[in-house]
């Protein structure tokens, strides 16, 4: 039987939805339990929110001044001793950048190789992951005796709901000599009011075509007028268009809204692997030849600064 | 200071992949290779550096098949002073790379480990935490900005909720995000001097890493098609469409 520890992202006292994702990718291993780690300064409030996660059995807390913010080096030996002490048969995380760039650490510790971008569950030791920006899907087989370590592909999964569960939360002793050579200096969150891209149902993007950070103006109206978040190209970001977190796509962030609308996005494979899972894929581009069209349910052709500002009136 | 920069060559981010019909890999016969443009961007980094004054030699590595020569002459054009080749038949996972530039590490010695955030080939973005795990020392990963002064370096990440900033001793683990720099061409006179330069060449098996928790790929698929939907003639037709299916 399986036994599932997930490692809880959180930023400002709020759980970040991906680690309610990772939760129903652990309940496809049919495990035995499902225990959450929260590392954090004060992890009170986070731990109350995981304990409502339909399927956890139970939230253990690390409280330590040191893990106040979230350094790869200072968590990674926390969750390798966690991980040995609770006899664990899988760890995972989300692949988010929080995921991504702590699971691989935690995972070389305990002396194992990671499964990156988990999509489906086989059985215990085999999963389907993308590759080569999603072009193909691989089958993968972990060893039998081993810990696995994995990050859960958020766009694959739905985000577990808030039940009636309530998970006992118990503080977990770790022994683990914590690094000072890696130091938190700050952090520059783009405000917006929008929701969240990653977990927003509807999502507006745009791309080179739209020409200017003047111009995202655009999106972002049709964004609020949809209640939908705003997202981007990498060509739009490079251009300095809009903020590096809108980036939709292999090296950016991989989503699976049910609407998306894509403004002035020629389609590019580095992009289309961040919106395979979408439920509708909506293209505006003047270009009827572009190669968003192959893969858009919905497609207009025209020009955007026309088309947009009569979308956005018309609904 | 010396950096070593992780140089991995992969199929060209153009070209259109295909699986074997027989599920056994992607086809790679006549394929073009390029650099990871993350390593592109990595030793990019590198070289400024080294212009700064701050490192003095760049060192680019590999751990490919033995026709991966003239992919670090092109790394040495760029303008790496010299390169090691770990000539492995077998591609390698992130762990064994890892186990394996701890090695070239150990030996070199280098104040920064500059690697790419993800290779576009298996996309695992692994390797350089595994390193700066298993060499013990920190690691700044999707790098965006970097600037190395007093035996630390300040390093702005590209993270979901926006930019972070956090500060390493070193030496430590670099990992590149897209935006740290835009690589510069190779010019013809440097493709000559690059032929002078040294690549050292090792076995694989004569480094001696470590085993175990090794993964392995069984099977490839194509992924689920999307097909093409319908073309509309105007927006009052496209707002019907979005209105019928719920989503406006
Ligand atoms: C390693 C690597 C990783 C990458 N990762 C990503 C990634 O994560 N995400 C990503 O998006 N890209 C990524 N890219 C870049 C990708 O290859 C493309 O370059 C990029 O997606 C192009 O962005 P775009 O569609 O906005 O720009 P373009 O390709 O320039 O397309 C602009 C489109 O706008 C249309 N247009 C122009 N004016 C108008 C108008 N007035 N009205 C209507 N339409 C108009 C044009 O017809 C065109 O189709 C990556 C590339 C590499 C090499
Ligand atoms: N075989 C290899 N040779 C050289 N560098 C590698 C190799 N494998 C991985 N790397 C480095 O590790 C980075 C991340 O790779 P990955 O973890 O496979 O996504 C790459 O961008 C390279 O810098």
């Amino acid at each position: 039987m399986s036994k599932v520890l997930i490692i809880a992202e959180h930023l400002n006292g709020q759980l970040n939805t991906a680690t309610a994702r990772c939760v129903t990718c652990a309940r496809a291993l049919q495990p035995e339990a499902i225990d959450v780690l929260v590392l954090s300064d004060a992890p009170a409030a986070v731990a109350a929110q995981a304990a409502k996660l339909d399927g956890v059995s139970k939230v253990l807390n690390v409280a330590r001044a040191e893990n106040a913010h979230p350094l790869a080096a200072v968590l990674a030996p926390q969750i390798a001793a966690a991980a040995r002490s609770g006899a664990y048969t899988h760890l995972l995380l989300p692949s988010t950048t929080f995921g991504k760039d702590v699971a691989p650490r935690a995972a070389a510790l305990l002396g194992v190789g990671q499964v990156s971008d988990i999509m489906s569950v086989t059985g215990p030791h085999t999963f389907t992951r993308p590759i080569y920006a999603g072009n193909a899907i691989v089958t993968v087989e972990t060893p039998s005796d081993a810990l696995v370590v994995g990050t859960v592909r958020t766009a694959s999964w739905p985000a577990m709901g808030e039940g009636a569960n309530t998970a006992p939360v118990e503080a977990l002793p770790v022994d683990a000599v914590l690094p000072t050579h890696t130091r938190f200096v700050g952090l520059q969150q783009a405000s917006s009011e929008r929701p969240d891209l990653q977990s927003a149902a509807k999502v507006v993007s745009g791309g080179r075509g739209v020409g200017s950070k003047e111009n995202f103006e655009i999106i972002y109206k049709l964004a609020d007028k949809l209640h939908a978040a705003a997202g981007a190209s990498r060509a739009a970001v490079d251009a300095g268009y809009c903020p590096n977190d809108m980036q939709v796509g292999q090296t950016g962030k991989i989503i699976a809204p049910e609407l998306y609308i894509a403004i002035g996005i020629s389609g590019a494979i580095q992009h289309l692997t961040g919106i395979k899972d979408a439920g509708t894929i909506v293209a505006i581009n003047k270009d009827g030849d572009a190669p968003i069209y192959e893969v858009a349910d919905i497609g207009l052709v025209g020009d955007l600064f026309k088309l947009v500002p009569e979308l956005e009136a018309a609904l | 200071m010396k950096i070593l920069v992780a140089y991995k060559r992969v199929v060209d981010f153009n070209v259109r992949i295909q699986v074997k019909p027989d599920g056994s890999g992607v086809a790679s016969e006549g394929v073009k290779l390029s650099p990871n443009p993350f390593d592109d961007i990595a030793l990019e980094a590198a070289l400024r550096l080294r212009e700064q004054g701050i490192a003095e030699e760049v060192i680019i590595a590999t751990i490919a098949p033995a026709d991966a020569q003239p992919h670090l002459r092109n790394g040495l054009a760029m303008g790496a002073n010299r390169a090691i080749h770990v000539v492995s038949a077998e591609p390698v996972q992130p762990l064994a790379a890892a186990r394996a530039l701890l090695k070239l590490v150990e030996k070199e010695q280098p104040g920064l480990v500059i690697l790419g955030k993800q290779a576009i080939d298996d996309d695992c973005s692994q390797t350089g935490q595994m390193l700066a795990a298993l060499w013990d020392r920190p690691q700044a990963t999707f790098a965006s900005k970097l600037e190395v002064a007093d035996g630390k370096a300040t390093v702005t990440r590209e993270v979901d909720a926006g930019l972070e900033t956090i500060e390493v001793d070193l030496p430590a683990v670099i990992t590149t995000d897209l935006r740290l720099n835009e690589p510069r061409f190779i010019k013809l006179p440097d493709i000559m001097k690059a032929k002078a330069k040294p690549i050292e060449t090792v076995e694989l098996a004569s480094l001696g890493v470590a085993h175990g928790g090794e993964i392995s790929n069984t099977n490839y698929a194509p992924p689920a098609k999307r097909s093409r939907g319908v073309m509309v003639k105007d927006v009052a037709e496209l707002v019907a469409l979005l209105q019928q299916k719920g989503l406006a």
